[in-house]
């Protein structure tokens, strides 16, 4: 009993890391983001709590928290609390599979356990694939449920949305699984070890970097971000699908997207930019210190991504929904198909 | 191994997973019941009712909508499907060899048939 004692409580212990870290990447992630939109449009952005508004995301927090929650005459009461439940779960647990550092095991109390990822299971990028798309269900649940003409538009615009711009997702990885031979993202990011030009975004035989893009692309538009925003389209339907919510269910579904933007980051580092392998080959620290360097790169490498987002949304204005849908269906699928082909026929010429 | 080793080296695999799970969905539940417990309530008819720019609702949201999301929906069924079909051939690429490509070289070749005949029938045009 006491192996499972002990496994028990590591796993404990490294889920309420990871959500902790995950909560407080949120926490930091709303502020960085006006922050950013701030300085992007020559503004200061939030500087009313605490030094330089540090504060703010703990002052946000403290308001929703306490805020009432309406629910609308009209509304399916057990779905609209459903709802945001749903958007959140499948966004937080895809963590489970994430590798954060480097694969190596350390012993505690004489078993084995690895430190970086809670589970390193061998269907890893299916089971995150799988439980994103139940995030889908929560908005359009949320949306239905409300009994609001806003809310019902957005939830159906964004249905839509997701599930076309997910199909481009499952295509664009295909090539790397291709490359890597697995599903384990453990695997696949070991597989890119030794420098950047092992990473599968420049890799040989075929480079996979119309699949990065278009992954890139499609998993902005899988979170509802800019400019690919249309569920919430301010000047059209008030706030899409969450415009009856308040308090903290609307919290739920502001978590969600945020959650939802660190996974597709850290599955974009992990699939396509060699995860925690650094640029160079080995590494720089002695052999005991390596995984700081390991956690280190992984970290820059996802604040890369999530610094795009913010990016993209100061920069580019919204699609309009034909726009969204053809660019998706017309432009996206037809590269990823391409690319899987190529990759498919390179691989057989040139085996590793 | 034997069938008992893999079961529980599945079941120590799996586990931590199914314990994230339980952990999210009681962070959810758990957070919206505190919240619940510490908010004001001060229900009114002005307030409850759905948003419509400030006019009355005046019918119920919950009406038919465009067949076009229908549409898509099934074209996402039909095509992720497919899609996943891909999945275990990108895995095991290396061990099948040419006959593996081949075969899946024709499976895409019916992938696109579908898709240029959705394309050419116009179900994939929003307007």
């Amino acid at each position: 009993m006491t192996e499972v004692g002990i496994k028990l409580v590591f796993s404990l212990t490294q889920i309420a890391v990871v959500l902790g870290i995950v909560l407080l990447t949120v926490m930091i992630l709303t502020l960085a983001e006006r922050k950013v939109l701030g300085w992007m449009q020559d503004r200061m952005g939030p500087m009313e709590v605490g030094p330089y508004g540090v504060l703010q995301p703990i002052a946000d927090g403290l308001k929703l928290f306490f805020k009432e929650d309406i629910v609308p005459a009209g509304a399916n009461k057990f779905l609209f609390s459903l709802a945001p439940i749903l958007a959140l779960v499948p966004a937080l647990i895809g963590f489970a599979v994430i590798p954060f550092g480097p694969n190596k095991t350390i012993e505690l109390f004489g078993y084995q356990f690895q430190p970086f990822v809670i589970s390193d299971i061998n269907i890893g990028i299916l089971y995150i694939l799988a439980f994103t798309s139940i995030g889908a269900y929560g908005i359009i649940l949320g949306g239905w449920a409300s009994n609001s003409k806003y809310s019902l538009l957005g939830g159906l615009r964004s249905a839509a949305q997701v599930i076309s711009y997910e199909l481009n997702v499952g295509l664009a990885i295909v090539g790397v699984l291709l490359l890597a031979g697995s599903l384990s993202l453990v695997k696949i990011t070991e597989a890119q070890a030794g420098g950047f030009w092992h990473w599968y975004v420049f890799a040989f035989p075929f480079p996979q970097i119309f699949a990065f893009v278009v992954y890139v692309i499609s998993s902005v538009a899988e979170t509802n971000r800019l400019p690919f925003d249309l569920p919430e389209a301010e000047s059209e339907l008030v706030a899409g699908f969450f415009t009856e919510y308040s308090g903290m269910r609307f919290a739920f579904f502001f978590l969600a997207e945020y959650a939802n933007m660190i996974l597709v980051s850290c599955i974009a580092a992990a699939l396509f930019l060699g995860g925690w392998n650094a640029p160079y080959p080995g590494t720089l620290l002695p052999e005991s210190l390596a995984w700081v360097e390991g956690v280190m790169w992984f970290t820059v490498k996802v604040y890369f991504f999530l610094f795009l987002f913010f990016w993209l949304r100061a920069t580019l204005p919204r699609l309009r929904y034909d726009q969204l849908m053809r660019f998706g269906w017309k432009v996206m699928l037809p590269i990823a198909l391409g690319n899987i082909l190529v990759t498919s026929i390179a691989a057989y010429l040139f085996p590793r | 191994m034997s069938g008992t080793e893999l079961l529980i080296e599945y079941l120590t695999r799996y586990f931590p997973i199914l314990l994230f799970i339980v952990i999210a969905l009681a962070f959810g539940v758990v957070t919206l019941v505190i919240s619940y417990l510490v908010q004001p309530k001060y229900p009114e008819a002005e307030k409850l009712s759905a948003y419509e720019c400030g006019s009355e609702p005046f019918s119920d949201a919950r009406m038919p909508f465009p067949v076009r999301y229908y549409i898509f929906a099934m074209l996402f069924v039909i095509f992720d499907i497919e899609v996943i079909f891909l999945y275990p051939w990108a895995v095991t690429f290396y061990k099948i060899g040419f006959v593996g490509l081949v075969e899946m070289l024709i499976f895409i070749a019916l992938f696109l048939v579908a898709y240029v005949y959705a394309w050419k029938k116009g179900a994939l045009e929003w307007d």
